[in-house]
Parts: C-alpha cells; structure tokens; sequence
C-alpha cells in the first residue's frame, strides 16, 4: 500500500522522464508541475475544475491537474503541454488562428490532442462535447474547432 | 492549493482500506474515502472541509470493475463516468453520466463518489434507482449485498467505515426503452434545473428526477402508469403529487417554473415511449 503522511519523496512519470520530487500529498498535480518542477506551460486560471486552462494527460486522457493531487500521478504516464513536442495539433492552431491571447491554448492542446488519439473519427457531436470542457475568454472556439477538424481530416 | 496538509493512503485491497479506516479512527483521525477527489479537492481549496487523511480506493481490484457476470452488470464504484460512458454497457446510465459536469471531468468522477458527494444533484443514481439496482458495500471487513434503496434514499446512509464497492444491475433492465432529459439555465454545462431518467418496463414506466429537491427521488409509479388517463393529465396529476418536495430558489429557479418545466418534461416522456414503441425500440 502506498502511504504518505507527511513531506515525501515521490516519483513520477512527466513527459517520458521519471523525476523525482518533495511533496506534500495535499499538492495538486498542477501545483507541482508548475512551482516543483518548472512546466509553466501548464496553465492555473479557476483552480476550481471550470476552465481546463490546466488540462494535462494521464495515460492519455485530458485531466484536470487542479483537480488531481501529485501523489495520485504516481504509476501513471503524465504529458503536459511541452511533452507534445510539435504535435500536429500546435501546427492546426498556427494555420488556423487557434488562439489569440493564448492563456487557455495549452488546455485546448491537449484536450484535442487526445481527441486525436482516442477519437480520430469524431463527429461533430463528440468534438463540441470534448470541447466544452474548456473556456477560452477571447472567444477562440470556432477556430479552435477548425484546429482540431484539421487534424481529425489528417489535413495537417 | 489546499491550505492543510493530510496523509494519503492507497491500499490494494478491500481489507487494507477498511483496516486503514479503522487505524486512523483509532488514531483520533478524520478519514476519507477518496474515488476521484474532484469534489474533496475543491471544497477542501476552498475550506469548506478538513479531514486527517484520503484513502484512495482507485487500486483496489473489486472498485474498478466493469463487467457483466451472471447476469448482473458490476460495476465498481471506481470507475469513472467516462469508463461507463465509453463502455456502452448500460445505454442510460452512460447518457446520464455523460451530462455530468464536463467531459473532462468525468475521466476523474468515479460513480461511487457522484452518489457519495454532498453535492445535491447525485444524478449519477437517477438510472440506477430506477432499475432495482443493488449494492456490495463493505463493513467491518465484510462484503454485504443489499438493495441499493435500503441505504439510498437520494442521500447515502452508511456508516463510518462503510464504502460502496459495486453496484450491481440485472442486465434485463440495460437495453429497455429509456428517455433521458437534462435542463439547465442557460449553458449546457451546468447543475440540472431538473435531470430525468426513465425506462419502460413490461409493468410500466419508472422514473427518477434530480435538482427538484434537495436530493434525487422517484416519481409516483402508480400516477405515471395511469393507462386510462391522458398523457398531459398524467403529467399535471404527478407535478401535483410531488409538488411540497419541489424547492425554489433566487438563483436557478422558482418553485412555479420548476413545476412548469417538469411538466413538460414528463410530457416529453411520454412521447418519447410512445415513438420508441411505434419504433420497436
């Protein structure tokens, strides 16, 4: 049984690498990216599970990293935005206007990202569906749709 | 981030997680069993609770499944909504789940922890209260089998200790007529102004709505099977017979609109059965 009752050391995997870090369990994913091991891509906005500004992958799958404590990761595969590594779906945002300030970008990334893999013969449902999970304040979401529909159409 | 510390716990098995229970219980320590922690972590960021400790209970074999043996769907109380929505298996429930929170969020709430939450809406249940479901919960080490109604009334009622290890489905209900319905204010995502899930039996409809209350319940069987009665007197007669259970609020709705908009759901109901009936389905 895995048991931490106060300050650990932990070992996680981050983009293909094992790292090792000193956590508290009640450190967020999020927070430990950030702050313990410099993945600034990831981004905090609501902090609240609302926004998915802070979206990652565990095993594949978009995850909220508020929403998920550091020692929870342990024995699972994390990707966050610089472990995309130009992707398909960074060019799809470039050439079609994805985003304009940016603040929310890394989210989308990877919630599209792992529409791709997990989806890759969406419909338009499945895509508005995976989509809603995420809130970009400029209002971005028609070429953000036009992003991933690219990527889907193997147009990138 | 969370402004207090805690131990964290992931046993392997049913009788480490019920042994750490009772350890730290010993210890003069506040536990909890923790599935997907969405709701624990937010309130938690937010200081509206404090405990000593999480057992996370994602490891334990018995909580993660997903199957169908002697003719019972189990499902572990574990397994996120999207596990139940991807998997197919139980067409209703996977609707229902897949119009809770966001997509996103449903890779981390587990089923067991939705009907857990203090958050009132548990819609996760509404398919499940309606279908006689039944539930293997742990006590003092023991695995007991019961109806899910018995410690389920829109609230759960166990004791300290005690967790949901599965819920158990007799797969006769899984591919029955069903009629889903979810309203909200404005935005799609959003808590429910009303959430209803129904399915039609040999002996008739049996539904069950969320955000009326300040818990889930069923609708009166007797009252929406009333064959000689007109569908939209049917309707008006089942509002009437719950009406004292409906609240109304500032902010979501009045207790008149609820009552305006449940009406029309049931009548939405009702012609959804009736088209799935001319339909075969």
């Amino acid at each position: 049984m895995l048991a931490f009752k106060d300050k650990s050391i932990i070992s996680l995997n981050i983009n293909g690498d094992n790292v090792t870090v000193m956590v508290n369990p009640s450190y967020t994913l999020l927070h430990v990216l950030r702050e313990n091991l410099g993945l600034t891509g990831t981004k905090p906005g609501c902090e609240n599970g609302d926004c998915g500004s802070c979206t990652v992958l565990v095993d594949g799958w978009p995850i909220k990293s508020c929403l998920m404590l550091a020692v929870e990761a342990i024995g699972h595969q994390v990707i966050t935005v610089e472990g995309l590594k130009n992707a398909p779906i960074q060019r799809s945002f470039v050439e079609n206007w994805g985003f304009q300030c940016g603040y929310c970008t890394s989210g989308f990334l990877m919630v599209c990202h792992a529409l791709k893999n997990i989806h890759p013969d969406a419909d338009d449902f499945i895509i508005e569906q995976w989509l809603q999970s995420n809130l970009c304040r400029c209002t971005g979401y028609g070429e953000i749709k036009d992003a991933v529909k690219a990527v889907l159409e193997n147009k990138i | 981030m969370i402004a207090f510390d805690f131990a964290y716990f992931r046993p392997e098995t049913l009788k480490e997680a019920n042994e750490t229970y009772k350890q730290l219980i010993i210890a003069g320590k506040l536990p909890l069993y923790y599935g997907g922690g969405t709701e624990i972590i937010s309130m938690a960021r937010a200081g509206s609770i404090r405990f000593d400790a999480v057992i996370d209970i994602k490891s334990i074999p018995e909580c993660n499944t997903l199957c169908v043996e002697n003719n019972q769907l189990i499902i572990g109380s574990a397994v996120t909504l999207t596990k139940i929505a991807e998997s197919g298996c139980f067409p209703l429930l996977g609707k229902t789940v897949s119009r809770i929170a966001d997509h996103t969020i449903q890779d981390k709430i587990t089923i067991g922890g939705n009907i857990a939450g203090s958050i009132i809406y548990r819609e996760a249940a509404l398919p499940l209260m309606i279908t006689n479901s039944k539930v293997k919960i742990i006590k003092k080490n023991k695995l007991h089998e019961l109806p899910l109604l018995e410690i389920f009334d829109g609230n759960l009622h166990l004791q300290n200790g005690e967790l949901i290890v599965q819920f158990l489905i007799d797969t006769n209900y899984l591919n029955l007529s069903y009629c889903h319905v979810k309203k909200t204010k404005l935005d799609k995502i959003d808590y429910p102004l009303i959430t209803l899930a129904a399915i039609k039996t040999d002996n008739g409809i049996n539904a069950a709505v969320s955000g009326l209350a300040d818990k889930p319940f069923l609708l009166p069987v007797k009252i929406l099977n009333e064959q000689d009665v007109p569908e939209a007197v049917r309707a008006d007669k089942t509002v009437g017979a719950i009406q004292n259970n409906i609240i109304g609020d500032l902010i979501i709705a009045g207790k008149e609109y609820r009552m305006f908009v449940l009406k029309n759901v049931l009548v939405q109901m009702f012609e959804n059965f009736k088209e799935a009936q001319y339909a075969g389905i």
